[in-house]
């Protein structure tokens, strides 16, 4: 679901002296917007960058189906369990489209998820909080695939061709995740006094996590400049922020409920709103793995593959020996 | 016989929302991300049919029971599910030969319910039958794979197979609610099903290269509310909220 | 050892009357296979009346490098396309 650089980049690598004239032509095509294709020349640099990228991305998406998927069983209508199962079917989608964007470029996504379950790749931080009421899963739909459609859009136009053809069909399918959580939240806040607690309750938890997601402020973001560059980030994380908040604090106050930030206030001269600091500690903490759900998420997925592990050698056997048969 | 048509839109609905719980108990666990979107798929299918089903039981029930009235406020012994449904996942396998065996006899049934004489039947079960017909084919790839996989999936798969075997009688008797509506032409009767499930589950086992069907002593009550030990774990989950904020609408 | 399926890449028909399209592509054990998860990732939401599944090795691909010599030769043929004929006034449609 999100982009945003988690990871710092690996060892140095060897340094490959690439042609300089490859890079210029490489670099003058990605300026005047051209995409980039899987078998076009790139430099070594923008293909590892892509490949954490996306890959961090398809991870977020199915490490994101745990903290809702934990709430399907428990969906309080039958409508909102279609709705919440076919959205949590999607984010596995999206992980399939991300993945499969990423193998363009030479990964496998054998390789990926191993990094994954070695704790070597990242995945948004935001999953890594825990799901404890109904409300959470409105919020989530509301604000978390809020903020990533946020990242998302400008993505449709990034230069490597099959990432922005993923983005393009990950925004389509994702128009209806924010919605169908924000009407959850309309009806619970206009229900009874424990449904009401329940919403304002979710919106202390999840606002803060949420508006970090846009990643470290643009100061901090050292590889910011070169991505920008390269057309595979085309808004800095403070920009995508400031958009985000502006766009959702009516939408809080359009429920009744509040923003759980004391400094929010509208700023008439800059037209945006300003905020409180973002606890960056907290942030770096949840990054390097210590968020309180980060132990449950990553077990979850490591038992899935394990347990899967037997499926797939099956089916491969099983295939292996109709090739034998049919070659006979 | 009182509410016949009422006691078989229920089951029908039982048996459809159950198997979509179990189902969606997978999400975010399967073997391969291309399999979660498979059970998924499956998954609402079902709780789709159970929406239709349940909501037309509460219209013929005429006490303005809705789909989720009924969804979540039944205790155990108000369920007519069959007990197969209601099986705990288990490993793929166990899951796989569930949805081979249950989705093979409901496809047979939609079959034949789609002429059915109740036109609302009909009409459910003439949507339905197509989603089935994809649920059974998919799982028999499944079980065909499985059983002629490694040696590890096939004594899985066998395992599988052995953990269902005795619910399959359930899914053939037939009750007063049964007989009365067949002699209306609204129900299906069961034991015409009988043949063409047999054939259909003989020719996978046998392309699977598994041992033949060898049913034994059935388990049956689902129908009259006497369960497995398994139901009501699973309402305890899907109708904890409902229950716990009875005036709340979501 | 290796662990996951072999990659298929995945083309879908719209409706009747398109051609198929690359949509992207699935991990599966073989075509049957394929083609399910195919339907279950890439048709959810009515995409397609029909699909296509190809091993990803299966597919040979033109060289970018070549681009030039396979694709340039084409463009000084101006002559294969209509806008390069001037019609008298008088001829209205041809």
């Amino acid at each position: 679901m999100y982009t945003t650089e988690l990871q710092k980049s690996d060892s140095k690598p060897v340094a490959i002296k690439e042609p300089q004239e490859l890079i210029d032509a490489f670099e003058a095509r990605v300026a005047a917007d051209a995409f980039i294709e899987p078998k076009d020349w790139m430099p070594d640099a923008y293909r590892r960058t892509l490949i954490r990228q996306i890959s961090q991305h398809a991870h977020s998406e199915i490490v994101g189906m745990l903290p809702e998927g934990n709430w399907i069983t428990r969906a309080p209508s039958l409508k909102r369990k279609t709705i919440l199962l076919a959205k949590v079917q999607d984010e596995a989608g999206h992980g399939l489209y991300l993945y499969s964007a990423a193998e363009t470029l030479g990964a496998s996504r054998e390789e990926m998820i191993d990094a994954l379950h070695s704790g070597k790749a990242k995945y948004s931080t935001i999953f890594n909080y825990p799901t404890l009421t109904w409300a959470d899963i409105g919020a989530i739909g509301w604000l978390v695939d809020g903020a990533a459609i946020m990242n998302q859009v400008p993505l449709q136009r990034t230069s490597y061709g099959p990432y922005a053809r993923a983005m393009v069909r990950v925004c389509k399918e994702e128009s209806f995740h924010q919605r169908q959580g924000y009407d959850a939240l309309i009806v619970m806040s206009n229900g009874t006094d424990e449904q009401k607690a329940m919403v304002q309750d979710a919106i202390d938890r999840w606002w803060w996590p949420a508006i970090m997601m846009f990643g470290p402020p643009d100061d901090n973001s050292p590889n910011s400049a070169q991505s920008i560059r390269w057309r595979i980030k085309r808004e800095t994380n403070d920009e995508l922020r400031q958009k985000f908040i502006d766009a959702t604090v009516p939408q809080v106050h359009l429920l009744g409920m509040k923003v759980p930030d004391p400094d929010l206030k509208w700023n008439e001269e800059r037209g945006h709103y300003d905020y409180g600091a973002l606890d960056w500690d907290e942030f770096y903490a949840v990054v390097r793995g210590e968020g309180p759900t980060a132990k449950e998420r990553m077990e979850a997925r490591r038992k899935a593959w394990d347990d899967g592990a037997w499926v797939r050698e099956a089916a491969d056997a099983h295939e292996a020996r109709r090739r034998l048969k049919a070659a006979a | 016989m009182e509410n016949a048509l009422f006691s078989y839109a229920l089951r029908l609905g039982d048996d459809s929302l159950v198997l979509g719980q179990r189902l969606s108990e997978w999400c975010g666990h399967a073997p391969a991300v291309e399999v979660d979107l498979s059970l998924a798929n499956i998954g609402l299918d079902l709780i789709g049919q159970a929406q239709l089903f349940l909501g037309y039981a509460g219209e013929v029930e005429g006490k303005g029971r809705s789909d989720d009235r009924l969804a979540f406020h039944r205790d155990v012994m108000a369920w007519t599910n069959c007990l197969m449904v209601e099986q705990p996942n288990g490993d793929f396998a166990r899951t796989m030969a569930r949805q081979f065996l249950f989705s093979t006899w409901q496809k047979a049934l939609f079959d034949g319910l789609a002429a059915s004489k109740d036109a609302r039947l009909a009409e459910i079960a003439a949507k339905a039958v197509k989603e089935v017909t994809y649920h059974a084919e998919l799982a028999g790839d499944w079980v065909i794979r499985l059983g002629d996989g490694t040696e590890e999936s096939r004594r899985r798969m066998i395992d599988g197979l052995d953990w269902h075997w005795r619910f399959v009688e359930e899914l053939f008797q037939a009750d007063a609610v049964v007989e009365t509506l067949v002699a209306e032409g609204v129900a299906v009767d069961p034991a015409g099903l009988r043949p063409g499930f047999d054939a259909r589950v003989a020719a996978v086992l046998a392309e699977a290269g598994l041992p033949e069907m060898q049913l034994p002593r059935g388990v049956v009550g689902g129908r009259k509310g006497h369960h497995s030990e398994h139901l009501g774990h699973i309402l305890a989950v899907m109708q904890h909220i409902p229950r716990t904020y009875p005036d709340a609408v979501w | 050892m290796k662990t996951d399926w072999p990659l298929w890449e995945v083309f879908v028909r719209a409706r009747g009357g398109l051609s198929h399209r690359h949509a992207g592509s699935v991990h599966a054990p073989d075509a049957t296979i394929a083609l399910r998860h195919a339907r279950d990732t890439y048709t959810r939401r009515m995409e397609g009346v029909s699909l296509w599944v190809v091993r990803s090795s299966d597919i040979a691909a033109s060289d970018p490098k070549q681009a030039g010599p396979m694709f340039e030769p084409a463009e000084s043929k101006v002559y294969r396309h209509p806008t390069f004929y001037d019609l008298p006034d008088a001829v209205k449609h041809m």
